[in-house]
């Protein structure tokens, strides 16, 4: 069974095999790549399950509360030494790990299975599978990662992989537009991960081991100011990626993406990956932001970030025309219950809403792809093309419908089981205003999600809906559709009170070392938080259904109408990061610097450039032309005047040669004579 | 006999040869001087071989008679070209590599 | 007996040596100061045979008669062909020397007083020892064994000179 566990990094392996394989034969195989992507990831599912598996049938050490399923931390190479540090790569399984590879694995699958259909005959199909295949395994990179290292390289695959996805018909400006924003966004938080990482690599002795990291955090051994400065700069990067407030205005634009991306990347799996980094090193928020501690003033940053975007978020989404961005903004929000969730110490909570949330997202994504395939004529938008498909798409619908409840947090569907246990956190843990806060939320989230259910399924056929004859949609669409509305209605009794699997797998070293306190269900709980969904499911009923209450207000109201449209520019905030900040560094600085070039750096050059032929004329006139050629004509003259002087001995004869030679051996024989006789 | 009385004979007949090669202006008469300094050479050759009980030194006159012998072949075909073209073997009109 | 011999011998020695050189010294030089081109060859001659006399002297048998036979009978031979071809004049001719034939005589004696001096200073009082006549056959082995390769190479010197002459000289 530990061969499995040791051996988790196939999981994340097989995707890049496929992504090469794709990428090298994809357009030449009879289905263009999509088989091999599909059994790639049926592959790694199986193996998540299996791992699964072995991870239950671990046996648990220890006693009473610190009884849990130990992690499996194996270290597979050395990358490189430099500086007395080794810098490698492992494995690191255990609950969390096993849980998000299930979530990832199906949840990509589902979505090749469905993309099948959905991008039939598009213009870059292959390349499309090829670029799932690749977010898919950078996603498990970095659930599987032992080391903050590693968690940025596949933080980085799938920044990557999403600018690709979202921007896969670039041909229209739009688009491009919309995947150059998610990841300038993303970038931006993308900093704060590089600064925590090396933060916290010197904070804690000089490793990247995300356990060992945990441990020092959480035995006070880190120096406080350092690990708050980690956490922090973290936490920048979650804000970044899991799109909270304020580095939220990219999710929803992101919708410009096909709709099977939009279900995996922005609804299941990359978003989660910030909520899954402070999951992973919870012991260094833990302690640097004081989650537990006694006495606590009811507020931390990540609470607070969290609650902001669940309110904001779920605001917005009662204003849009667009399917796609009503889901968005629903993720926002949900997002934001589990950052929340993370910030008052319901770590189980925030986990298994993930869990959950992952299900019943992505089958709303999913159901909105099938009706604008099948229904709407590839239009997203409900209040112009949609509308009486209910009796059209009765599969849709009803696979629609309950994972609309489950959304919402009806009892016994999945929602219900999650969101109760983060609010029960936070009323526990004596962060009460993070309490209320989740009850409105859930309060809007039913009342938007009927609207929506309702604009869509409900009421006339307008537009596309009435022209282009709906029907319901290929079983490779509402296959995967009725597997996630299964998983969306029964995931949620894993952590069921008594049962509490959920709970009990996903121990681990961090909770024993911090004490993290669990909380078991409470009927009070339950009860309200169902009260609270029912009252919003009601109001929503009431005013679409029923077309009760105050319709036409916002034309009617200066005041509600100036609201409207502060909540239809999404709160300026887009104006805000466009026009001011960017355009306000975009102006005065680029022109700051092309004066220093043109005048200070440009200067020097053209007066060393200047100098230099000053000089060279110096060298030039005086010392080549007087100087050297002075010496060589000099020499040359002397040359032809001691000739002229020394011709006369030259008179062609042989005679006086011959004198002159005897003369002068005559004489060296005098000298050699004398010399010898001496 | 004394060595000396060869030696110093040698010498008087090199220095007359030696006068004759610098001094007359008929290429022939030239080579006539170069024989005498040759036959002088060959006398002390020989007197040293005598002297020295060396047969070499009567080896090597051999060999000088038998040069000089191919050097007035050759000198004196030259003698005849310098004739045939300037019809004289005056050796002071012989002069074009004047200057 | 031996010694007188040899005392006799010495001094017979020394008067053929007198006579002969004191004709070869006149001889020489009247080659470099007659006015006769065919004088000048006759009293070569002479200092060619005082010379194979000298030879004798020296008890190089060999040396003596190949001086006569090469020296003599071709050298001259061909001193004097070379005369008539070049329209020598015949008798009497106007002068024979350059004019510079100051400078050397400057030369020569001062070469002949240097010469002088060194070998009175070398060989001043040296005796020739007694006269052992060296046998021709002796002088061929030492051609043939050790000087073989400069024989074989005037051979070719020889035979350079002889074509060379032809070349040389060749009417074309």
């Amino acid at each position: 069974m530990n061969t499995l566990l040791r051996n988790a990094w196939l999981i994340p392996a097989i995707p890049v095999l496929s992504f090469v394989l794709i990428i090298f034969f994809g357009k030449r195989l009879p289905k263009k790549g999509s088989e091999i992507g599909v059994a790639a990831l049926g592959i790694s599912l199986v193996l998540s399950i299996a791992t699964a598996v072995a991870w239950i049938s671990r046996h648990p050490v220890g006693e009473g509360h610190e009884k849990f399923r130990h992690a499996v931390d194996h270290n597979l190479f050395t990358w490189f030494s430099m500086g007395g540090t080794d810098v490698r790569f492992g494995i690191h399984v255990d609950g969390l790990t096993v849980t998000m590879l299930f979530v990832v694995t199906l949840v990509s699958f589902l979505v090749h299975v469905f993309s099948t259909e959905y991008m039939k005959g598009d213009r870059r199909y292959t390349h499309f599978f090829a670029a799932l295949s690749l977010f898919t395994s950078g996603m498990l990179i970095l659930v599987t990662a032992a080391t903050t290292l590693q968690m940025i390289l596949g933080w980085e695959i799938m920044g990557l992989c999403s600018f690709m996805l979202i921007g896969h018909w670039w041909e229209e400006q739009a688009n491009s537009d919309a995947a150059l924003k998610a990841f300038f966004t993303t970038r931006t938080g993308d900093i704060g991960l590089l600064v925590g990482v090396s933060v916290l690599f010197f904070a804690a002795d000089r490793t990247f081991n995300a356990a060992k990291i945990n441990e020092l955090a959480l035995d006070g051994h880190m120096s406080h100011w350092a690990l708050l400065m980690g956490a922090t700069a973290l936490f920048v990067a979650v804000i970044g990626k899991s799109a909270q407030f304020p580095l939220h205005t990219w999710l929803p634009d992101a919708m410009a993406g096909p709709t099977p991306v939009s279900a995996l990347i922005h609804a299941a799996t990359m978003v989660v990956a910030g909520v899954y980094l402070v999951a992973r090193m919870y012991g260094v928020f833990w302690s640097a932001f004081s989650i537990g501690a006694e006495g606590h003033a009811g507020v931390n940053p990540i609470a607070i970030i969290g609650g902001i975007t669940i309110l904001i978020a779920a605001a917005l989404a009662f204003v849009q025309a667009d399917i796609k961005k009503v889901l968005a903004y629903s993720t926002v929000s949900q997002l934001g219950y589990m950052i929340m969730g993370l910030g008052v110490g319901a770590w189980t909570g925030a986990v298994f809403h993930i869990f959950t949330h992952a299900f019943f997202k992505a089958g709303l994504f999913l159901g909105a792809g099938s009706v604008s395939h099948s229904g709407s004529h590839h239009s997203f938008d409900m209040k112009k093309d949609m509308g009486g498909l209910k009796k059209h798409m009765p599969i849709t619908y009803w696979t629609f419908v309950v994972c609309s409840v489950a959304l919402a947090g009806l009892p016994i569907l999945a929602g219900f089981w999650s969101k109760d246990e983060i609010l029960l956190g936070a009323g526990s843990n004596g962060y009460t205003a993070f309490l209320v806060v989740g009850l409105i939320g859930a309060a809007m989230t039913a009342a938007y999600m009927t609207r929506c259910v309702y604009l869509t399924f409900h009421g006339e056929a307008r537009g596309n809906a009435a022209e282009h004859h709906p029907h319901e949609s290929p079983p490779a669409i509402t296959g995967p559709l009725v597997v996630l509305a299964s998983l969306a209605a029964v995931s949620g009794l894993l952590n069921a009170p008594g049962f509490e699997l959920f709970g009990k797998l996903n121990l681990n070293e961090v909770f024993a070392h911090a004490g993290i306190p669990e909380h078991h269900f409470s009927l009070l709980y339950a009860g309200g938080s169902t009260l609270i969904a029912l009252l919003g499911i009601t109001a929503g009923f009431l005013w679409y259904f029923r077309q009760l209450g105050p319709h036409g207000i916002t034309e009617r109201s200066r005041l509600l109408r100036a609201g409207y449209v502060f909540l239809d520019q999404k709160y300026f905030l887009d104006v805000l990061y466009t026009d001011y900040i960017i355009g306000g560094i975009k102006g005065p600085i680029p022109r700051a610097v092309y004066w220093f070039n043109q005048n200070v750096l440009d200067g020097v050059v053209n007066g060393v450039g200047v100098g230099a032929r000053a000089v060279a004329n110096f060298v030039y006139d005086v010392i080549d032309q007087k100087i050297v050629d002075g010496a060589v004509n000099g020499a040359g003259f002397s040359a032809e005047e001691g000739g002229s002087v020394l011709r006369v001995i030259q008179n062609g004869r042989v005679q006086s040669y011959a004198a002159v030679m005897f003369g002068v051996a005559a004489v060296s024989a005098l000298a050699l004579a004398l010399i010898v006789s001496r | 006999m004394l060595l000396n009385e060869f030696l110093f004979l040698a010498a008087f007949l090199f220095c007359v040869g030696v006068y004759g090669a610098l001094a007359r202006k008929n290429a022939v008469l030239v080579l006539m001087s170069i024989e005498l300094i040759l036959n002088a050479v060959n006398i002390n050759l020989v007197a040293f071989a005598a002297y020295g009980h060396l047969i070499a030194g009567q080896v090597f006159a051999l060999f000088v008679v038998a040069i000089a012998a191919a050097e007035v072949g050759v000198g004196l075909a030259i003698v005849l070209l310098i004739y045939r073209n300037r019809h004289s073997v005056d050796l002071t009109s012989v002069n074009s590599m004047k200057g | 007996m031996i010694l007188a011999a040899t005392q006799h011998l010495d001094v017979a020695q020394n008067i053929v040596f007198g006579l002969v050189s004191l004709s070869m010294v006149v001889a020489a030089i009247r080659v470099v100061t007659t006015d006769n081109v065919v004088h000048a060859a006759l009293y070569l001659v002479v200092v060619l045979a005082g010379v194979a006399v000298d030879y004798v002297l020296l008890a190089a048998e060999f040396i003596a008669v190949v001086q006569i036979l090469v020296y003599i009978g071709a050298i001259v031979v061909l001193l004097l062909f070379g005369t008539m071809l070049t329209r020598a004049p015949i008798g009497k001719s106007a002068d024979l020397d350059n004019d510079q034939r100051w400078a050397a005589a400057v030369v020569s004696l001062f070469l002949l007083g240097v010469l002088g001096w060194a070998l009175n200073d070398a060989w001043g009082s040296d005796r020739l020892p007694p006269a052992q006549v060296q046998r021709t056959a002796d002088v061929g082995n030492s051609i043939f064994q050790t000087f073989v390769i400069p024989f074989e190479v005037v051979s070719i010197l020889l035979l350079a000179a002889l074509v060379g002459a032809v070349v040389i000289a060749r009417r074309d």
